[in-house]
């Protein structure tokens, strides 16, 4: 694998070729918001939150290679500030009452809020009618809390051969969908997987909510991001 | 046997749920004929969508069973696109266009003679399963509004008369052939240098092959054509990525997914000029080194397909495509034409050829660009319609001559499609670098308020900018030209249209593309229902930038007709604003009176409220 000179944030790096510009920000503890974006899985670019600014574009480090010479700017207020924007939509566009959700603490995109300090969106909150399905015997899918990044989708793995989870319909009638009878006789530890690769409550383990209390969850006790940051 | 392109076909369905007893005989002889290849999935839906008027529940589960998917992945795909459906549609089914042209032209008053004379509503299949009715976007027929396509074919400049004699056609049970008269228009109303006929057949493509693959990418290079689709990329620049990327097989696209509202050319061009693509593309497939050429066609020009299938078998007869062109040892090239199911997106590249590969249509992340991992991961160039009928005309005129046509950084013609207010809607050929003006005057357009220039993803321009320039450095164009006069109320005819028209487009991958144009929409609802304040306008300029966050150019310009005519016409909105800085959205006292109303309270709110 060939190495690479680039700068991020005014400092220079060796890289992997292979590698994105989010994995290197992140081997050198420099944290790059991401919703879509999970390890292991193929990124796609979907949520746009990690967008930065690379040689003077606007792009996604989750999905651009790195390039020797390459020149990245990963925050400035202005980042940020369309960052927020975009988390202000998903809460916007869904129906995400985090009281309510199994994930509070857990949930990416509660802890991005956070991060934010997003109080009320400007948005209008869309209120869209949309199903819980329960009717799988492991699994419960809330299309309400559901962000569409996709990443369920993308963790296929060779024990799902074919597809169990897909998308359908397009434009604001995306929603995701698993085949049932595929899925039908998934063990505990791979619904446990499929609710860990998503970032929010919109795939949870029936039965299994509450093992860890609300108020000492993953990111009640450090934002999101802190573990990147801090590993200096 | 009848000799009609278009028959109607037997489909019989007893309320499709789609539980129902849909004839699926077929499905086996369709799978069969894509020599059961996953990657023309979309030539299966299609067959199958039109054979039956819908892919039900028995469908999906024989098409995921030979191809070892799960019977959702099938759907993920099926969905995606408008032409399909898991609910059927009627052995007749009606689409009738909902663009700003087809509103202007009247497309609502036709809208309810279809219901009056069918008995149901669009969206809807009436109570025999016999005729549905549904609306699509733009299908490229904006001169001769309102228009529809019933099985295939297209019905023009419809009138409650026509709309009359075609219902009753259908509820006789006749061939759509038969129903009215085919009349479709070409209306070329100025020719330039692309549509002369002065190219004798073959002529471009002996020419290209006398040189060598470089020399003709070369010429491309010395003729500084710009992609014809709207982006304006070097066309040989592309060229020479594709033909220096490794890879076990080399593709030739041609995006003839004209989608962008308003834009026909690439229809006329189909009708009147398909020698000239097809040339184009061979020469293209000569350059970059391929022996494959798709022509990805949108499914509202299916009506074209005999026509265009005739054409290649004609130019595989003189030899100019298939093995050997033209005598040439070791040249060989063939082009296969791929419909596409009903999706704008599709006319991005990336979604394009992820349509192709039977799949939904999503933009790709880039890099790697399609010239380096384009059609099934080869190196692939795709250029427009207009693109490759260009390069035929270099190839045979020569590189000096087509610079001598346009401007400098603009070289050659471009075809316009001009639709909407004007006296003599259809396609010009121009030179690059004639005004907005210039367009104006030849097709008789008076008392203009805005010309839409290059589509709802283009810009709205008021008359003060008229005197620029059609051209890549100024006024960049696909080709969609809408013209709009003072009696037009330009937020809710055109604005809001556009807007549903990229909520309904939109590939739902991308958070801003798929989100926001929403919000935009709620923001000019409330400015046109007489709520808006300034503070909206600031906002909605604000998320400009948000939006250029889209993964791809169509999402990225979804904004465009919201932001243009905030820029050109904002005087428009101020009229329509609020005087007051803040107006809340919400009569608390008008939320509570029923109730108060019960208890027999009287509410103190305080402030202003009564």
């Amino acid at each position: 694998m060939s190495k690479v000179l680039i700068t991020i944030d005014g400092k220079g790096f060796l890289a992997d070729s292979e590698k994105t510009v989010l994995e290197v920000a992140r081997e050198n503890h420099i944290y790059i918001p991401t919703l879509c974006n999970l390890e292991g899985i193929k990124p796609q670019g979907s949520c746009r939150i990690c967008t930065c600014m690379i040689d003077g574009r606007m792009m996604t480090a989750c999905t651009t290679p790195v390039n020797n010479g390459m020149v990245v700017v990963t925050k400035t207020d202005e980042l940020d500030k369309l960052r927020s924007k975009i988390v202000e939509l998903l809460f916007a566009e869904g129906n995400h009452f985090c009281p309510a959700c199994e994930r509070s603490g857990n949930c990416e995109l509660q802890a991005l809020a956070y991060l934010y300090k997003i109080m009320v969106p400007e948005f209008d909150y869309i209120f869209p009618n949309r199903d819980v399905d329960a009717t799988h015997p492991k699994l419960i899918l809330d299309h309400n809390r559901c962000i569409l990044c996709k990443r369920c989708i993308r963790r296929k793995k060779e024990a799902e051969n074919p597809t169990w989870f897909v998308f359908e319909n397009r434009g604001n009638h995306v929603k995701i969908n698993f085949d049932h009878e595929l899925t039908a006789d998934m063990d505990d530890e791979m619904a446990q997987k499929a609710m860990d690769t998503c970032p929010v409550g919109a795939i949870i383990r029936k039965e299994k909510g509450y093992d860890v209390p609300i108020g000492r969850r993953k990111y009640d006790l450090h934002p999101i991001g802190s573990d990147i940051e801090g590993k200096e | 046997m009848s000799e009609k392109q278009f028959q109607t076909p037997n489909r019989s369905h007893d309320g499709c749920g789609c539980g129902c007893s849909c004839d699926n005989s077929n499905i086996d002889a369709i799978l069969a004929k894509y020599n059961n290849d996953r990657g023309r999935l979309m030539d299966i839906l299609i067959e199958l969508q039109d054979s039956e008027g819908c892919v039900g529940e028995e469908a999906i589960a024989k098409i995921a069973e030979v191809f070892n998917m799960s019977r959702v992945d099938v759907v993920q795909t099926l969905s995606f696109y408008h032409f399909f459906s898991q609910k059927y549609r009627g052995k007749y089914t009606v689409y009738l266009n909902d663009s700003a042209v087809a509103e202007m032209m009247g497309r609502d008053e036709i809208a309810k003679a279809f219901e009056e004379e069918v008995g149901c509503k669009f969206g809807s299949v009436n109570e025999d399963g016999n005729i549905g009715l549904f609306s699509t976007s733009c299908i490229g027929m904006n001169d001769q509004e309102p228009s529809a396509i019933i099985n295939q074919r297209v019905f023009t400049k419809l009138t409650k008369e026509k709309v009359a004699k075609i219902v009753k056609g259908m509820k006789n049970g006749d061939d759509v052939e038969d129903l009215i008269g085919t009349d479709v228009q070409s209306n070329i109303l100025l020719q330039g240098p692309i549509l002369t006929k002065d190219t004798e057949l073959g002529d471009a493509i002996r020419k290209a092959i006398s040189m060598s693959p470089e020399e003709v990418i070369e010429e491309v290079k010395q003729s500084n054509l710009r992609g014809r689709g709207g982006a304006g990329f070097p066309t040989a620049l592309k060229w020479r990525f594709c033909r220096n990327a490794d890879g076990e097989k080399h593709y030739v696209f041609c995006n003839a997914d004209e989608g962008e509202p308003g834009t026909f050319k690439d229809r006329v061009i189909l009708t009147e000029r398909p020698q000239l693509l097809f040339a184009g593309m061979t020469i293209a497939g000569y350059a970059i080194g391929s022996d494959e050429g798709i022509l990805y066609l949108r499914y509202e020009y299916k009506f074209m397909e005999a026509q265009l299938k005739e054409v290649l078998q004609q130019l595989r007869d003189k030899n100019l495509l298939g093995k050997n062109i033209t005598g040439k040892e070791g040249f060989d090239f063939d082009i296969r034409i791929q419909f596409g199911g009903g999706a704008y997106v599709c006319g991005e590249e990336s979604a394009l050829l992820e349509s192709a590969e039977g799949k939904r249509g999503e933009p790709r992340d880039r890099p790697p660009f399609p010239v380096v991992k384009g059609y099934m991961q080869q190196p692939t160039a795709v250029n427009n319609v207009e693109t490759f009928c260009s390069v035929a005309k270099i190839m045979h005129k020569g590189a000096k001559w087509y610079r001598s046509l346009g401007t400098l950084d603009s070289t050659g013609s471009k075809l316009v499609s001009v639709s909407g207010d004007c006296q003599r809607p259809g396609i010009y050929e121009i030179e690059w670098g004639f005004t907005v003006q210039d367009v104006l005057n030849l097709v008789g357009a008076k008392d203009v308020q805005a010309v839409q220039v290059g589509g709802p993803s283009g810009k709205c321009i008021a008359p003060n900018e008229f005197n620029r320039k059609l051209a890549y450095e100024d006024l960049a164009t696909g080709g969609s030209i809408i013209v709009i006069n003072n009696d037009r109320d330009l937020l809710n005819d055109i604005v809001l249209n556009f807007l549903d028209f990229f909520i309904e487009e939109s590939c739902g991958s991308c958070v801003p593309c798929r989100a926001m144009t929403v919000q935009y929409k709620r923001k000019i609802e409330k400015i046109l229902a007489g709520k808006g304040v300034k503070k909206d306008i600031d906002q909605m300029l604000s998320w400009e930038k948000v939006m250029h966050m889209n993964r791809c150019g169509l999402g990225q310009s979804a904004c465009n007709p919201v932001i243009s005519t905030i820029q050109n016409f904002r005087e428009l909105y101020n009229s329509k604003l609020q005087k007051e800085e803040y107006v809340s959205q919400f009569d608390l006292a008008a939320a509570i009176k029923e109730s108060c109303e019960t208890a027999g309270r009287i509410p103190n709110l305080g402030g202003n409220h009564e």
